[in-house]
């Protein structure tokens, strides 16, 4: 199978997969860069954090009984106005902002993580059709990302996340935001994957184990999964990487813009959006706080899919 | 070269057309315009005449035709929000994004290609790391949270440049600029600035790239030689190079920067298109939606076919390429 290794013919067990990646080059690029190792620490922090948030915060910011109206507009801890346990503050209605920025990550990450995941599932899908079997079906399925290319990412994300918010009865729209987001960051995203693995599928199809695959009846969706797929994974890990740091902003944006998440779910995006009114008030704790996450999510995201980069690019080696 | 002209205008027609039909549907699918344009004392004859007028009676296909026809002659429709022309109300904001875009894309080269050049000639050293390291976080910081820390620090701390609006403007036909008067040039600073942070970072990357690439170059190598000093080769010689792909990429990203105002202008409440399409959005204007969702489409595309047909035409060999490409896929 797949998994043996030039020098030691192990069975495929979780030890032998684990000394493998020790022995990679991918692992001793890793090591040698601190930046890599920097943000992939940081980021196991923020996700960890944002996953546990319901067990490490001090109040779960959105049961409103435990919101207590004395408690509002408290600085950070560090000023002398500032109270334990509101490490960084609350906003005008008692709301701890660190508790609301653990759950605010949770949402923007989930979102994130969901729309890339759907993106890679359908352009893959996609890209495989259209490269292997050719003819109108690549056709159109390529014409239809031509479209999607030609309009602004952030354009096309807004418009349908506002139609589909404004077609939904009122009982509805809060609790399909976060499914409708995450949607309308996938539909312009997945074309890039899907021309990628196109490419590729066009150049693999032609080749003689295709050939000899289809010669012995091998269905062409196995051919196409195992055997055209993997030759494409490299620049698509490096490109998916890449847009999950791209679908948090994007999130973060469209929330921001008062088109995303609602209130009384708020990713991170809404946390800066309603924070932001209060700019001129001297509280700027409920706006900043917020958006530092949001920048260190995204920094650190960018700076794994930046060294995944030049770490597969053979050209660099 | 012809041919490659007339295929390129034709795909890029098609593209418009089928953007243009999503837009189209949105207006179909979306409320009734009748409802959304008649007052609430209207009779049932009052509306029914109103969708006769409106052509609201026809087939899809004459519909779908009518709104393009009416599209390509500028005209978008009423605003259903206040009754206005489309077209006169994006009219009356173009000039306000225009100059934050044009603004923004000097800033990001001005700023952009000499931090290229300083990052690729001094590869290995503190500086040029501690660059490369900015720019990933230029890359990182979204353009809202941009706008923010700016209004935080110089509006509402230091209270030196203005948070809101566009300052004063002054006519020149009906172009409005506010480039000419100082409140406005400083109601434009932290705007563009505050749009131009992406920018800057891509066209700061992309001329360290081609630089690295120009200075591995002969032509480089012998400057040297013959004694030209070392500013001299790098910053004429090398950059003159670099400078091809910098404008394309520019080209390319006017497109972006107009649809990426829209953020800026929402956080800086500035009067251009964007603000106008994002009350849009909130009022759910469709109208008005669909005219900036063409608008902003149809100058993504014109930029494209430019750059495309122009490297075509520096390149005899994409021609061919393109074409036999072409060929195989239909």
């Amino acid at each position: 199978m797949a998994d043996r290794t030039d020098t030691a013919p192990v069975a495929p067990t979780p030890t032998s997969r684990l000394a493998r990646l020790r022995d990679s080059d991918l692992w001793y690029s890793f090591r040698a860069h601190p930046s890599a190792m920097f943000a992939a620490g940081l980021l196991v922090v923020l996700a960890l954090t944002a996953l546990a948030a319901p067990w490490i915060t001090p109040q779960n910011p959105y049961d409103l009984a435990a919101l207590e109206l004395w408690n509002s507009e408290i600085p950070p801890i560090w000023s002398p106005q500032g109270q334990w346990p509101f490490v960084l503050g609350t906003d005008v209605q008692g709301r701890d902002i660190f508790s609301a920025i653990l759950y605010g990550s949770r949402i923007s990450l989930i979102i994130g993580f969901a729309s890339v995941i759907l993106a890679l599932t359908v352009g893959l899908s996609l890209g495989l059709i259209a490269g292997y079997f050719g003819g109108w079906i690549d056709n159109v399925i390529m014409r239809v990302g031509d479209v999607l290319l030609s309009m602004p990412f952030i354009l096309i994300a807004i418009l349908i996340s506002a139609i589909a918010t404004a077609s939904l009865p009122t009982g509805l729209k809060s609790a399909l935001a976060a499914p409708i987001l995450i949607v309308a960051i996938a539909v312009p995203s997945w074309v890039q994957y899907a021309r990628t693995v196109r490419a590729s599928a066009m150049v693999e199809r032609k080749k003689e184990y295709v050939q000899a695959a289809r010669l012995i009846r091998v269905k062409s969706w196995r051919i196409m999964l195992h055997h055209i797929l993997p030759n494409t994974l490299t620049p698509i890990m490096v490109a998916a990487t890449l847009n999950f740091g791209l679908a948090i902003l994007s999130e973060a944006t469209l929330s921001f813009l008062g088109v995303g998440m609602p209130a009384d779910q708020p990713s991170l995006g809404t946390l800066i959006r309603i924070g932001n009114q209060y700019l001129f008030s001297g509280l700027w704790w409920i706006v900043v706080f917020p958006a530092i996450q949001l920048c260190l999510i995204v920094l650190s995201v960018n700076m794994i899919g930046d060294w995944l980069r030049d770490a597969l690019n053979p050209k660099l080696n | 070269m012809l041919a490659f002209l007339l295929k390129r205008t034709a795909n890029a027609a098609f593209v418009m057309l089928a953007v243009a039909f999503l837009a189209f549907l949105i207006f179909r699918s979306f409320g009734d315009p009748v409802e959304m344009m008649v007052n609430e004392q209207a009779t049932q004859e009052d509306r029914a005449e109103l969708r006769e007028r409106l052509g609201l009676n026809d087939g899809f296909f004459t519909q779908y035709v009518r709104f393009v026809t009416n599209a390509v002659q500028g005209d978008f429709g009423i605003s259903y929000r206040n009754q206005q022309d489309v077209m006169v109300l994006i009219a009356e904001r173009l000039p306000a994004t225009f100059e934050l875009v044009l603004v923004a894309t000097v800033i990001s080269l001005v700023v952009g290609i000499p931090l290229g050049v300083i990052t690729a000639v001094h590869r290995d050293s503190r500086l040029a790391d501690a660059l490369q390291l900015t720019s990933i976080v230029g890359v990182s910081l979204p353009s809202f949270v941009v706008g923010i820390l700016l209004i935080l620090a110089f509006s509402v701390t230091l209270g030196w440049l203005p948070a809101f609006g566009r300052g004063e403007t002054v006519d020149i036909g009906w172009w409005s600029t506010g480039l000419l008067t100082p409140s406005g040039r400083a109601a434009l600073v932290l705007p563009a600035v505050s749009l131009s942070t992406f920018q800057i970072t891509l066209v700061m990357r992309l001329v360290r790239a081609e630089m690295l690439e120009s200075l591995r170059a002969d032509y480089v190598k012998f400057a040297r030689a013959r004694g030209v000093p070392r500013r001299r080769v790098h910053w004429v010689h090398a950059l003159r190079n670099c400078l091809m792909p910098v404008i394309t990429l520019t080209g390319m990203q006017i497109g972006n920067l107009i649809a990426f105002a829209l953020v800026t202008e929402t956080v800086f409440q500035w009067p251009g298109m964007g603000l106008l399409f994002i009350q849009a959005v909130t009022f759910v204007d469709i109208p008005v939606m669909a005219a900036y969702l063409m608008l902003v489409s149809f100058i993504f595309v014109v930029l494209n076919t430019i750059v495309d047909v122009t490297y075509a035409w520096v390149d005899p060999r994409l021609r061919d390429d393109t074409a036999k490409a072409g060929a195989s896929n239909g």
